[in-house]
């Protein structure tokens, strides 16, 4: 009852002595020990994880106490891997494991927000039209009151509301905005669906079935690295951490394992225990740096210089001294190095071209499928071939003919040995010009040069060929190409001398290791060794050499230069499509494994196609008005032997004219409402896709593109979800505030107009600049992030571990789930019953405004169709007339698709009957499904009230969304699999259905993920295999099952054949130094606050306090590192400007600024200033001294600027896919300005 | 004698005495975790070292001295043949000393806790307030030596004896008397003495009262019941 009185026992308190009095007995009261004893018992463990684009996706147990989570541990019962192989477990880190603080914490969401004013406007609107949209329209349509709401963002004011009050909002904006702009006005953006499939597919089905926008993210992140679609026409692919412990060489080149891929380092220490080399690759002294043998330091930006003079050694020693016979045997079979490239002349000089067709010959040499698409290579005895593998075998093939896309040494004819060189059967010797980027000074000299001509002419070994045409061409293969261009000499032995490339290490020609010291400051010998020991190993071992790659190479403009550089390495060894080998590019949990069942729900594929997919760079670098501000003239980029004529248009002008041809994705995308083209098509008595042609050609119709300041054209609604895109990944933060939102920035630059730089020439300048583009922007989360302050409503989500959902990651092979541990808390809600509940608001307010409506739908040429083979020769524009407007082969193929606005919601609960029409599939192959959508109907019953959905399968809960992915995917299901396998089977000729037969009765489901991690089955969906012998390893089918690479030899391409990649010079990986994107010198002491203004690299890698299983705003987190905005400098130049240690210090340039602590420390190298990403501006951010405004965030000082060779499509394995290929949001090219803040104001007086 | 009399020393040391005691027992069964010495050494060590040890023996000979010498009653001095003046020099000598000793331990934790940032950023106002008290107080009695100086007979020394010990018999009319023309160093001593006890059971003071003396002479190795009869 009373502690103190359960002591006063003076006269009951017995003792009993014993052991000679050096103990006693006594009965003093024992209830203190509950406190310990409660402290660690619960309820129930629930078995969840941290959806938030964490590689590790590691499966957690979720303790449930009195009602309430109190703590989360590591999950142990991950499936074993076999012996030899450590276990994946224990996974999960420090950040996981404060996770459940957000669930209670201040900063949860509780209750559905909406601005003050905006609900004050709602109300009143309501109170005089009864009907919602209506109402909604009288906001919007008054300038006066619409920029009344949208300058408030931003700026507090948040009110609670009811969640039928906002539902009736947002579904009144919907409607509205659809009707009289189109459903391609209203967007949404959720990234990396693999994090909580089921969240992700909420929104996107419900956009999807209104005809809204999903964007992509993976590109916007700038993770994807366009090298890998570049290489091997792959999204991205990468093996397994357990992997890493097959190999028996390691690279760690800008990934930092033990800081970002914690849950994974145990494999890197432990295969080095095995004896296994490590050499770590970074340029800051990081974590993993420590882990390295070796550790070379380059300076930052310049790997691909490196990469080459690695290359350099590697082609050096292994392929023209002594050659690895593996090494040769590989690069023949399973690379573009015998194929065969024409040599164009311009300007009197002979330069590489695109690749030698089947086409190109006399009689198409045979072929009569794509011949246009078949690339040439020469056998022994010298006559030439079209050998298996090309895509043109992918597509076309006659269905009753064994096929011919797989990588058997075979052509038509029967086998063949291709030549890798022409050194012994050449016609003549030619001298070929190659572009050299790395001689142009950088401004701020902080990266160097050298004094190297930009053209370097090589003498290459060709041969004559007879063309069709009767005209005869010179070609060369890429082999010899390659080895003329890293400057690698293999001629000698056969006579021919080549006075400009290297007769050894130490001579200055690139790309030499004496050549790259200049540029990167490694050592050469240091170089030379760790090159010698990476290939020895692969020799010895057929290919278990591995590079470990992560953002500090990919987030540069020249992103593609740094991978495909190491990636060539990689190819020259034999390591790709190795156990232990290859490539393990970690940035992102972009493996969504069961992709294919995921889609059609996701996407709404059930019910109609194709969806609305935008690639977000472009899409944000327009609408948020960042190419009004673009420097970058394309004349600095490209090569120099482009005809620049062809480049004098700006950036956002390319992409323009990539969306016209096809090439890529529009967002809005034609300048009318898609919903009133087929009526009028119908008006004017013609076919609804003639219709747009000509009224396209006329100039009447415009492409969306074309005039983004056009307010028809704005993305007039957004959605957020899982995301927190303004806070994090929004680079040009300001330029988003001022242009999308409409609200305060800090901008500090002036756009195009404002100084009188070179306008667009195809998209319409206007010199007033539209601000406030969104009308309503809605933000889903359980925490108010940066993203949430700027949003007009404001959702609140169920945490991870208040809902039912999936997780995958590349990093280990299985499907485990999210699973709910408790209720969401207060009002909130999971996000599918979010986009249910929106979606039934939806309908309930379609009639009068929306019924059933035919939408006409733009889409590119995408990857994976036979569309990717659309344009074989040059880049032509339709509308100069350079070649016929044809949906589909020089523009945007045209879709129609009937929505059915009244019944989404009804749709939106079922599974549609389009899945057993068409069946389902992915990445070029199809299977039918009706089995699984049957099983589904029984699983999760049916509807039985009449309407649209009557006796199809339900998808009520968010736990039947997850029966229907897992019974259609093939990693989930093993008749899928099976069917997928021989789907492939058909179009390869050989049978792959081995791999999955023995799994064919194997049905992973709901409840068994929920009762312990599952590993997936394999599929042709990837190209690793799952299974009881192999550790999962990208391209291993590939490699070992003969599955083509899907490019355009079918094969790893060392060689780039298109127009555009010809012109930037990138046919062959190249060194292009970091650009210069001009944002310093406008500002640069011109605002001085009488401290010392010092200019450095903008660097903005991985948290280690936050990001990855939780954020920076979490108090724990927060309380282990200084508690708020920090960034990195060099002890020398924090001396240099006078700044000291936990100094308040400004970083700004044109872009905006921000306010933050900073971090001396000798781990960083001089020049280079590095901030976290995703430190939100809500905690302990006082204001800018410049701006006014409080803090900014990482990308402050960023602006996104995009690299026209991203919008390439139509063309092969560079074609675009939604997350595969298209512009990437890159950053790290930037410069700021750094000085010690003279006042450091909190604003707190307003 | 004054109404300010008879409060500060008629009826304040009751209501001070009966915040201690019930707060700390309230204090003792409710907020059992906020029972502690709240320690700051895991913060800082050397300088907590230097004070914390001097000011403990100081204040706890001070302590016991001012317990032995006022509540002992004037008779059994009388017996043990020690005379007033006599006792007086005692405490004059004594309670000065260690009385000195204390206060170079309170100075350095008090430069301590407001100068140490660790230290600073993890102490409560309370923290501060205490040692502010405490140093006040001992100023009072240390300065109390120089009046008590003048009355080298022990005659001031009785009247507080006396207001003390009819404090604590409950005779308030005769400590209130007591106290007539007592030196106001005195008088504000003892308000402060008595304004220690009423922050006591607000205070890190309350582990005065768990001091673990019994760890000196306890066996081993204690094994408690399983269930407690």
């Amino acid at each position: 009852m009373s502690h103190l009185l359960d002591k006063l026992r003076f006269f009951k308190t017995r003792s009993t002595p014993f052991a000679e009095g050096h103990g006693i007995t006594t009965n003093q009261d024992r209830t203190w020990e509950q406190g310990y004893r409660q402290r660690w018992q619960h309820d129930k463990i629930v078995r969840s994880t941290h959806g938030v684009n964490c590689t590790g996706s590691c499966s957690w147990k979720i303790y449930v106490k009195d009602g309430l989570v109190t703590w989360e541990t590591q999950q142990t019962d991950y499936p074993r891997t076999r012996p030899d192989l450590p276990n994946h477990e224990p996974r999960g880190c420090p950040r996981g494991a404060s996770y459940s603080w957000y669930i209670y914490s201040a900063n949860r969401l509780k209750y559905p927000k909406v601005r003050q004013h905006l609900m004050k406007l709602w109300r009143e609107a309501k109170a005089v039209h009864q009907d919602p949209v209506l109402a909604w329209q009288s906001i919007v349509s008054d300038p006066v009151k619409a920029k009344s709401y949208k300058e408030r963002r931003g700026l507090g004011g948040f009110i609670r509301a009811s969640w039928d009050e906002v539902n009736e909002l947002i579904a009144a904006a919907n409607i509205y905005t659809t009707k009289q702009h189109g459903p391609d006005r209203v967007t949404g953006f959720s990234p990396i669906p693999a994090m909580s499939m089921v969240s992700y597919a909420a929104g996107a089905r419900y956009l999807s079935l209104i005809g809204g926008n999903c964007l992509s993210f993976y590109d916007w992140y700038c993770d994807l690295p366009p090298s890998s679609p570049q290489v091997w026409g792959e999204q991205t692919d990468v093996p397994e951490s357990a992997d890493w412990y097959n190999s028996n060489y390691i690279i760690v080149w800008g990934s930092n394992v033990p800081q970002t891929r914690t849950p994974d380092a145990h494999f890197l220490s432990e295969v080095r225990y095995k004896g296994t080399k490590t050499c770590v690759i970074t340029s800051d002294y990081s974590e993993a740096s420590k882990f390295g043998d070796t550790w070379l330091a380059p300076k930052q930006g310049t790997d691909a210089a490196l990469a080459m003079a690695f290359g350099h050694v590697i082609l050096k020693e292994f392929h023209v001294d002594s050659p690895s016979s593996y090494f040769t045997d590989y690069v023949r079979r399973y690379t573009d190095m015998p194929m065969l490239v024409l040599l164009e002349e311009h300007d009197g000089k002979l330069t590489q071209g695109r690749f030698l067709r089947a086409a190109d010959l006399v009689d198409n040499l045979g072929e009569a499928n794509n011949p246009d698409w078949k690339t040439i290579g020469v056998k022994q005895d010298g006559s030439l071939t079209s050998p298996n593998g090309a895509i043109g075998y992918r597509w076309g093939q006659n269905t009753n003919q064994v096929g011919k896309w797989n990588l058997e040494q075979k052509d038509k004819d029967g086998d063949i040995e291709l030549k890798l060189s022409l050194i012994d059967a050449h016609d003549s010797i030619a001298e070929v010009a190659f572009p050299y980027f790395g001689g142009a000074p950088h401004e701020y000299k902080y990266f160097q040069h050298t004094e190297h001509d930009e053209v370097q002419i090589r003498r290459i070994p060709v041969r004559k060929v007879q063309l069709k045409d009767g005209t005869e061409a010179l070609v060369a293969t890429v082999y010899d190409l390659t080895l003329a261009h890293y400057g690698v000499d293999n001629g000698t032995a056969f006579g021919l001398t080549d006075p400009n490339r290297a007769q050894s290490y130490a001579d200055n020609v690139p790309y030499t290791p004496a050549w790259q010291q200049a540029i990167t400051g490694v050592e050469p010998e240091a170089l030379i060794r760790v090159a010698r020991e990476f290939a020895r190993n692969a020799d010895k071992t057929r290919g278990r050499s591995m590079v470990i790659v992560g953002a500090a190479l990919n987030h540069w403009y020249h992103m593609d230069m740094n991978y495909r550089g190491l990636i060539n390495m990689l190819m020259m060894c034999g390591c790709i499509g190795q156990s232990g080998g290859g490539w393990a590019h970690y940035v992102g949990q972009e493996k969504l494994r069961p992709q294919t069942g995921w889609a059609p729900l996701a996407f709404a594929l059930d019910w109609q196609k194709p969806p609305r997919h935008m690639n977000g760079t472009s899409f944000f670098y327009n609408h948020a008005s960042q190419w009004r501000y673009e420097k970058l003239d394309m004349a600095e980029v490209v090569s120099p032997l482009a005809n620049k004529e062809k480049w004098t248009g700006s950036i956002i002008d390319f992409n323009s004219r990539a969306e016209r041809m096809g090439w890529l994705p529009s967002a809005p995308q034609l300048g009318t409402n898609p919903l009133h083209l087929v009526s009028k098509a119908k008006a004017a008595g013609l076919d609804v896709k003639d219709y747009v042609v000509n009224e396209l050609k006329n100039g009447s119709l415009k492409f969306a593109c074309q005039e983004p300041e056009n307010p028809q054209n704005f993305p007039r609604n957004m959605f957020i979800w899982r995301s927190n895109l303004l806070g994090s990944s929004g680079k040009g933060h300001e330029y988003m505030l001022r242009h999308l939102l409409g609200t305060k920035h800090g901008l500090l630059g002036k756009d195009l107009g404002g100084f009188g730089g070179k306008k667009p020439e195809d998209v319409q300048w206007s010199d007033n600049a539209a601000e406030g583009k969104v009308d309503l922007w809605v933000t889903l989360d359980f925490r108010m992030s940066t993203t949430c302050l700027y949003s007009d409503i404001v959702l609140p989500t169920a945490t991870w571990y208040e809902k039912d959902d999936m997780n995958t990651s590349d990093m280990h092979p299985f499907i485990h789930p999210l699973s709910a541990a408790i209720d969401p808390v207060w009002e909130a809600r999971s996000d599918w019953e979010i986009f249910k509940g929106i979606a039934k608001e939806f309908s309930r307010l379609c009639p009068g405004h929306l019924g059933v409506e035919t939408d006409l739908v733009t889409t590119p040429m995408h990857h994976d169709t036979p569309a990717e083979l659309a344009q074989p020769y040059g880049v032509k524009a339709w509308w100069k007339g350079e070649c016929e407007a044809i949906p589909g082969l020089t523009m945007p193929h045209l879709n129609v698709v009937e929505r059915d606005y009244p019944n989404t919601y009804q749709r939106f609960t079922s599974l549609g009957p389009l899945l057993e029409k068409a069946g389902n599939g992915g990445k070029g192959i199809s299977w039918d499904t009706k089995n699984e959508v049957h099983f589904l109907k029984e699983l999760n019953r049916t509807h039985t009230a009449e309407g649209v959905n009557k006796g199809l399968a339900r998808i009520d809960s968010a736990i039947d969304a997850c029966e229907v992915i897992l019974s259609l995917a093939p990693e989930t299901n093993g008749q899928v699999a099976v069917k997928a396998w021989a789907a492939l089977s058909k179009i390869t000729g050989r049978d792959h259905r081995h791999l999955a037969l023995n799994k064919e009765d194997e049905k992973i489901r709901w409840r068994d993920i929920v009762a312990q991690p599952r590993k997936i089955i394999s599929s042709p969906t990837w190209s690793g295999l799952e299974d009881e012998h192999v550790s999962y390893n990208a391209g291993y089918t590939n490699v070992h099952e003969l599955i083509p690479w899907r490019t355009i030899t079918g094969r790893q391409q060392f060689y780039q054949d298109h127009e555009w990649m010809r012109d930037f010079g990138e046919q062959q990986c190249a060194y292009k130094p970091p650009i210069n994107l001009k944002t310093v010198a406008p500002v640069l002491h011109k605002k001085p606050n009488g401290n010392k203004e010092i200019v450095l690299n903008w660097i903005t890698p991985h948290q280690k306090w936050g990001i990855h299983s939780t954020y920076s705003d979490n108090l724990l987190m927060l309380t282990l590192s200084r508690g708020g905005p920090i960034v990195w400098l060099s002890e020398l130049d924090a001396k240099a400007a006078g700044i000291e240690d936990n100094d308040w210090i400004e970083i700004f340039n044109v872009n905006g600024a921000i306010a933050a602590r900073a971090v001396v420390s000798q781990r960083v190298p001089e020049g280079m200033s590095m901030m976290y990403h995703a430190q939100e501006r809500i905690v302990n951010v006082p204001g800018a001294e410049t701006t006014g405004t409080r803090g900014g965030i990482h990308n402050s000082v960023t602006r996104a600027v995009m690299k026209p060779t991203h919008m390439i499509g139509g063309y092969a394995q560079q074609a675009y896919g939604f997350n595969y290929y298209g512009t990437v949001g890159c950053n790290r090219d930037e410069f700021v300005i750094v000085r010690k803040m003279s006042n450091v104001d909190w604003l707190d007086t307003k | 004698m004054n109404y300010f009399d008879h409060l500060a020393f008629g009826i304040y040391p009751y209501i001070a005495f009966a915040v201690m005691l019930i707060g700390s027992w309230i204090r003792y069964d409710r907020e059992q975790y906020s029972w502690k010495t709240s320690s700051s050494q895991l913060l800082e060590k050397k300088e907590l070292r230097r004070g914390s040890i001097p000011f403990h023996i100081g204040i706890l000979a001070i302590l016991g001295g001012h317990a032995v010498g006022l509540l002992t009653p004037a008779e059994v001095w009388h017996v043990l043949g020690i005379s007033a003046s006599f006792k007086q020099m005692i405490a004059m000598g004594v309670g000065g000393f260690f009385g000195l000793i204390c206060l170079y331990g309170l100075v350095i934790l008090l430069k301590r806790r407001l100068t140490n940032p660790r230290v600073r950023a993890s102490s409560n106002p309370m923290d501060i307030a205490l040692l502010w008290l405490l140093l006040a107080q001992l100023l009072l009695g240390l300065t109390s030596i120089f009046v008590s100086a003048g009355h080298m007979d022990g005659s001031e020394m009785l009247k507080l004896m006396a207001w003390a010990q009819n404090t604590v018999t409950f005779d308030s009319a005769e400590a209130v008397a007591a106290m007539q023309g007592v030196h106001w160093i005195f008088k504000a001593h003892i308000v402060l003495g008595m304004t220690l006890f009423v922050v006591f059971p607000f205070s890190r003071l309350v582990h005065m009262l768990s001091v673990p003396l019994q760890y000196i002479r306890r066996p081993h190795q204690i094994v408690r019941q399983r269930f407690v009869r």
